[in-house]
């Protein structure tokens, strides 16, 4: 097993020379709630390819990026499953941008719940055709032919799938075939090892630093240090006599993709780029708004924003009504920072633009985003641009957009070769669209036997839809909240719009993020206020049934399940069960990306630190196809989330980031690395999100458990035991 | 510009680069071995940690000029065909998610078996807690040394 890159030049030979193996295009219907927000052709479609070689080998192309949730290994364990390949014959190709393959955004934990049935159905697909061209060779009726590891067998006739892939592939392709027995499946739910781990572990993999095209130079790009500032003027003479130093261009900002204005150089080597670009003086044109915004000033403009009404959301019952005759009334406010994303591999991109065309190859979430870009950079048409999915050395949102790419593009232009723009560690940080900072207000009401009767969340942030002009501001910053699923007879939900200079994105898991930690929290403080067990508490306000009607129309939120993975965290937690001295446990549960979590933290302060010892993590995420990738993304969802609970902070004064490195946006270390146990519930449901859901448990199950240790309740992330 | 002479995963290599110039940069720009990582300029984060003489170093804020006649190993040097304990615990264990930091892990890790061939989860936090992974993977990066140590006694 392996993975092969392959480029567009490569797959359209590979195509043509279909004499020797089956090449199979599928076109399949989009998804429902991705058709939804997007019209563009690329939606009409959805593809995938499978490609069998005369010796048996079964290559798989994956249109999804990889930044470390493992698709290059769960997506073809799909397609291998149905067509009963033999996993040890299956390689995989990156799939480079066409629009064969339809969407090939990657995002919102949607990998595999878009891509089962599309790659299940093109399993079934191809193994259909393999066994009609063996029939027909052997004269036997298809129903008689067996298939197992890759190989056709019918009485004493036998052929391994490359023996009959060329007369397979000249069959018609079967509209209707039928999928397997989930009770029969051999490759899902299988614990199995990562694909590409040969190449990992022997420095082979490539990401989009690692990018070496002929005639290639190196870019490195000055940006506006406030955000939204114009060049007004600038002086390269210094770096234009530096060694190496090739081209110096300005390029201005088209926000709100590509939001820094900046000067370019391009240079023989990544080092000379660097030196250059720090040689060149630029004045700066800087808003008189974006130089004045501070954190400070944000959180006023919130803080007043939530001391009045907002924009209602849900409005159940009569929540001031029944605050007014609650037995007693609970009040409390939280916060949230601005945090970024940080991936370890900083930004970058490689671009070659010529007279007619360009390509690039670039670690990036959205591959039709970033041709979009090249296109708006050079006026190109489409089909004049191709695209490269390279690994990408993590993303969690930050590589959802073209920013890089377009810098590339403009230095590749200028300087008429191919450019690999590299950002550095500063650049990435101080330039990034950040998770966004929220202010929130909330009430909550009890009666006499300490029922939640009331609770009123009045919130306010300068939100991502705001930021990137699309629909409602509210409804990229309210998920979770408006649609609770807790009976809770009197709800209201409000939201207030504040302004901020400052890009935002979706950071992983969005709003869930932030919104987890307040509501979980919140919860806890009224469980407490009940004199009630947090779990109990809230196990009692879900509601009964199986199924509720919220949530996405294929995939309802279902009540049961979340009560399911709520009571295993409390048993596999041995919550309530004695600790050591010093030492509590605390419990959040959280739906996100159609999957359920619950998590139960268990902490101790150590030298006015906090300790995480254990994390215990119950996810539901339907059909688990990859467990052990699946725990890997529980695991990795809990260090985001604690690294953001801990210490994560991206402060603004006079318009720009604070924060530079490492240094000053401390990530966790294999120090604070909790023992984290994962246990994934059997299932045999849709398969749903794993790459986001993980983490919003993880902030509140910190700070409750801080709260039974001490008695301290957080209300601000990150966690200040001193403030 | 000099030429510095020093010797990459065996073999010798003359560079024609400014003194200044980070080990890293000539590692993946100017000898085209790019296993070694790119993550912060500062030492703070690991990824491209090397071995020079045998011990970790972090090649971004090592200078040309300090590895002369040095010899280095990195990642695509650490063993002919990824059979090295610890490569071959790193794929048991399944540690990578994006994989960007483990070439910069492993080569930390290598080094530290070979200073403490039993390490204890004490051990393992010193040595290790300079490597930052942003996906998360430490619990098994301690499972994988523990298992490529056990190896190793064997």
């Amino acid at each position: 097993m392996s993975v092969t890159k392959v480029n567009r030049r490569e797959f359209v030979k590979l195509t043509s020379a279909a004499a020797g193996g089956l090449l199979l295009g599928l076109s399949l219907p989009a998804c429902a709630d991705d058709k939804k927000k997007e019209s563009s052709e690329n939606l009409s479609e959805l593809g995938a390819f499978v490609q069998v070689a005369t010796d048996g080998t079964v290559t798989i192309f994956v249109s999804k990026s990889d930044m470390g949730q493992g698709v290059r290994t769960t997506l073809p364990m799909i397609v291998a499953e149905e067509l009963d390949a033999d996993w040890k014959k299956v390689k995989i190709r990156q799939a480079s941008l066409d629009k064969k393959f339809g969407r090939m955004g990657t995002g919102g934990s949607s990998s595999t719940r878009t891509m089962w049935m599309p790659l299940r159905q093109a399993g079934a697909t191809a193994r259909a055709m393999l066994v009609s061209a063996a029939a027909a060779k052997w004269g036997v009726d298809p129903k008689q032919c067996a298939v197992a590891n890759g190989v056709i067998t019918s009485g004493t006739h036998k052929a391994h799938f490359g023996e009959v892939a060329a007369a397979a592939a000249k069959l018609e392709v079967p509209k209707d075939v039928a999928l397997k027995d989930p009770a029969k499946f051999t490759i899902i739910g299988r614990k199995t090892d990562r694909l590409d781990n040969t190449d990992n572990v022997l420095g082979n993999a490539q990401y989009g630093i690692d990018v070496k095209v002929p005639g290639m130079l190196y870019g490195a790009v000055l940006r506006a240090p406030v955000f939204g500032a114009r060049v007004a003027s600038f002086d390269a003479t210094k770096a234009k006599a530096m060694p190496g130093v090739r081209e110096v261009v300005k390029i201005d900002a088209t926000p709100p993709l590509q939001p820094w204005a900046g000067v370019g150089v391009v240079a023989d080597s990544t080092w000379q780029a660097l030196k250059a670009r720090d040689a060149i003086e630029v004045k700066w044109d800087t808003g008189k708004a974006a130089a004045s915004e501070t954190s400070a000033s944000l959180r006023k403009e919130m803080d007043e924003l939530v001391s009045k009404e907002g924009k209602r959301l849900r409005n159940d019952g009569d929540v001031d009504a029944a605050l007014a005759s609650a037995a007693k009334k609970l009040e409390a406010s939280y916060e949230v920072p601005y945090l970024a994303h940080a991936p370890m591999e900083p930004m970058n991109a490689t671009v070659s633009v010529t007279s007619d065309g360009a390509e690039a190859w670039l670690p990036t979430q959205f591959a039709d985003w970033s041709a979009g870009s090249i296109a708006e950079v050079t006026g190109l048409k489409p089909e004049q641009i191709k695209v490269h999915v390279t690994l990408l050395g993590g993303g969690f949102g930050r590589r959802a957009f073209p920013d890089f790419t377009a810098e590339a593009t403009h230095l590749s232009k200028a300087a008429g070769k191919p450019v690999h723009v590299q950002w550095t560690r500063e650049d990435d940080m101080q330039h990034d669209y950040y998770r966004p900072h929220s202010v929130h207000r909330l009430a909550a009401g009890l009666d006499a036997d300490g029922h939640l009767v009331a609770y009123r969340h009045r919130f306010a942030s300068a939100g991502i839809n705001a930021y990137m002009k699309r629909g409602e501001a509210h409804e990229s910053e309210a998920g979770g909240i408006d649609d609770l699923p807790h009976a809770i007879p009197n709800f209201r939900l409000e939201y207030a719009a504040a302004n901020s200079v400052v890009p935002r994105g979706w950071w992983r898991s969005v709003e869930n993020s932030g919104n987890a930690f307040v509501v979980q929290s919140f919860l806890d403080e009224a469980a407490h206020a009940a004199g009630k067990d947090p779990i109990e508490f809230q196990l009692a306000m879900l509601p009964s049934g199986k199924t509720d009607a919220k949530g996405q129309k294929d995939y309802p939120f279902e009540s049961d399940r979340l009560r399911h993975v709520i009571e295993l965290v409390r048993d596999r937690s041995a919550w309530g069960k004695p600790l050591p001295a010093g030492h509590a446990r605390g419990f959040a549960a959280w739906w996100s990306f159609v999957s359920y979590v619950a998590e139960v933290a268990e902490v101790s302060i150590e030298k006015g630190e906090v300790r995480v010892h254990r994390v215990t993590c119950v996810v539901d995420c339907g059909t688990p196809v990859n467990p052990d990738g699946i725990a890997a993304q529980m695991e990795g969802g809990i260090v985001y989330g604690l690294t953001a609970a801990l210490g994560g902070e991206i402060t603004i004064d006079g318009g720009r980031v604070v924060q530079s490195n490492f240094h000053e946006y401390p990530l966790l270390t294999i120090r604070q690395m909790p023992v984290v146990d994962v246990h994934i519930v059997p299932s045999t449901a849709k398969p749903t999100g794993t790459g986001e859901p993980g983490l919003p448990p993880i902030a509140p199950a910190v700070t409750n458990a801080i709260f039974a240790a001490t008695g301290k309740r957080i209300r601000r992330l990150p966690i200040d035991l001193k403030a | 510009m000099p030429d510095t002479n020093l010797t990459i995963n065996g073999k010798p290599h003359t560079i024609h680069a400014a003194s200044d110039t980070p080990l890293l940069w000539v590692i993946r720009d100017e000898v085209g071995l790019t296993g070694t990582k790119f993550g912060c300029g500062m030492g703070l984060c690991g990824s491209c940690t090397v071995h020079v003489n045998g011990e970790a170093r972090r090649s971004c804020v090592t200078p040309l000029a300090d590895v002369a006649g040095k010899k280095i190993t990195t990642i695509e040097g650490l063993s002919p065909n990824g059979t090295h304990p610890v490569q071959k615990a790193w794929m048991a264990e399944n540690v990578a998610q994006c994989g960007y930091c483990q070439a910069g892990q492993i080569m930390q890790a290598a080094a530290l078996l070979k200073s403490k061939p039993r390490p204890s989860d004490a051990d393992i936090d010193d040595v290790m807690g300079g490597n930052l992974c942003r996906c998360g993977t430490y619990q098994r990066i301690r499972r994988a040394i523990h298992r490529a140590a056990e190896e190793v006694a064997k």
